[in-house]
């Protein structure tokens, strides 16, 4: 499924793993989060290693409230810190609620939450915002930028969708269809928060040129 | 409510009914039990047997659930215990309750150890069952961000599995807890000195009907009182989180 791929991200840069649907983007994160050993390769993460990861169904515990969902997986995370996660991310009204109450859209956010609760060294992102409308999506993916602007954390984002990772990124590693390889690594000069229509626009056009021209 | 208290009164009338027509020999009528089961508690045989009898299903039922649901856990969990074990699950499984008990009782002598081991014996396999059952139905997708948040084994045990196994340690909880009093009547019938099930031999033997029925219902009320304020309250709280239906 994967074929020969290597790369390496910067302390606090954000990179995005762009590709067809099936050509391994789920299974590269999970290599790189140890939860897959069916490879030849290493993989070096950064010094102690604390992970944090959004998988694409929000996986919590729903025996759990959303407070305790949090700290099972941020144990040293004080309550000043997560008062302000919860409020950045709009979760202060459901601290004590179960993720059985809960829309989709807020369990996303709680897994978000749990994420960056834990300060990870690396953050991964398996298309996080996947089956959400349009509104609620382009809502979340603001919130997730507004969170990686206030603390730079090395992050890779793994999504299909070109805009969203356009939106977000820093540096876009494009990967090709199976056996994956990587087409091409293209970086994102706008910072993050001003980035305009024209401007996205102009980086699709750039993108799907590169991967058009890189395909064949 | 009403419901259950007209089928009660149906259920004593049935009986008194019954005793009318079979005769106060074959079957004696509500009163006369009612009046031996008096008689029975005021001279504190009842309590007494009933005590033996209680600490007999508790020690048999904690033993078989505990180990019972340990290895049914290991076996559900790494296949390598499951096919070791599962050949033994089975033979002690298709064991009829009474081969167990009267082995027991010729290796290790009419004594308590060998009638609680043959009891929690019995009832062992069939907590292993279900568990394992439960262990093999475990969310990976929840181990996987257990283990990316490396969580450690304690809180995962607490926090993933445990409530995750709850509704399968419940089911083998209650259905052991029916099967086990059942035996330990059978064990006491069979070796033991006291208890609910050596009364009900000894009145066996008397052809004294009253007293059998004295004690079996004696034995019952006690069961259900045990399952409406101990086991139904748990399995509320067990369930709390999830979401109730519309």
């Amino acid at each position: 499924m994967l074929g020969e791929l290597a790369f390496s991200l910067g302390n606090g840069e954000v990179a995005a793993l762009v590709g067809p649907s099936g050509c391994g983007k789920t299974t590269l994160l999970r290599i790189i989060a140890g939860l897959d050993s069916d490879f030849e390769g290493s993989v070096a993460l950064p010094a102690h290693g604390m992970l944090g990861m959004v998988f694409q169904e929000p996986r919590l515990l729903p025996w759990r409230t959303v407070e305790q969902n949090v700290r099972l997986a941020a144990p040293r995370a004080t309550d000043a810190a997560l008062g302000t996660l919860f409020q950045a991310l709009g979760l202060t009204a459901h601290r004590d609620h179960f993720p059985g109450e809960l829309s989709l859209g807020l369990a996303r956010r709680v897994a978000l939450a749990r994420a960056f609760a834990v300060e990870p060294d690396l953050l991964l992102l398996d298309e996080p915002f996947v089956s959400l409308d349009d509104a609620l999506a382009a809502r979340l993916r603001d919130e997730l930028a507004d969170l990686v602007n206030r603390r730079p954390i090395t992050t890779l984002l793994v999504t299909h969708n070109v805009e969203e990772a356009i939106g977000l990124a820093d540096r876009l590693l494009l990967l090709s269809l199976s056996p994956a390889r990587v087409l091409a690594d293209v970086p994102v000069t706008r910072p993050r928060t001003p980035r305009t229509p024209q401007e996205l626009a102009a980086m699709r056009e750039e993108i799907a040129k590169r991967i058009n021209g890189a395909s064949l | 409510m009403g419901a259950r208290l007209i089928s009660l009164i149906l259920l004593i009338a049935a009986w008194y009914a019954g005793s009318q027509m079979a005769g106060a020999r074959l079957l004696p009528d509500p009163q006369a039990v009612a009046l031996a089961i008096v008689d029975e508690a005021r001279s504190g045989a009842l309590a007494f047997n009933l005590g033996a009898t209680l600490a007999r299903v508790a020690v048999a039922f904690t033993l078989a659930m505990a180990l019972g649901s340990v290895i049914g856990l290991v076996m559900g969990r790494s296949r390598l215990a499951d096919r070791l074990g599962d050949p033994w699950l089975i033979v002690l499984l298709n064991l009829p309750a009474l081969v167990i008990i009267v082995l027991a009782y010729v290796w290790a002598g009419l004594t308590e150890t060998a009638a609680i081991a043959a009891v929690a014996l019995n009832k062992l396999p069939i907590a292993t069952v279900t568990v394992r059952e439960g262990a093999r139905s475990l969310d990976r997708a929840l181990d996987d961000m257990a283990q990316v948040f490396r969580m450690g084994a304690w809180t995962r045990m607490r926090h993933v599995v445990l409530p995750q196994l709850a509704p399968y340690l419940a089911a083998a909880a209650r259905s052991g807890l029916s099967l086990v009093w059942k035996i330990v009547l059978i064990v006491e019938l069979l070796g033991r000195p006291n208890g609910v099930g050596f009364e009900i031999g000894v009145a066996f033997q008397l052809f004294d009907v009253t007293r059998i029925l004295a004690y079996a219902l004696a034995f019952v009320a006690v069961m259900l009182a045990i399952e409406t304020f101990l086991v139904q309250p748990l399995e509320r709280h067990v369930s709390r989180w999830r979401p109730k239906p519309a």
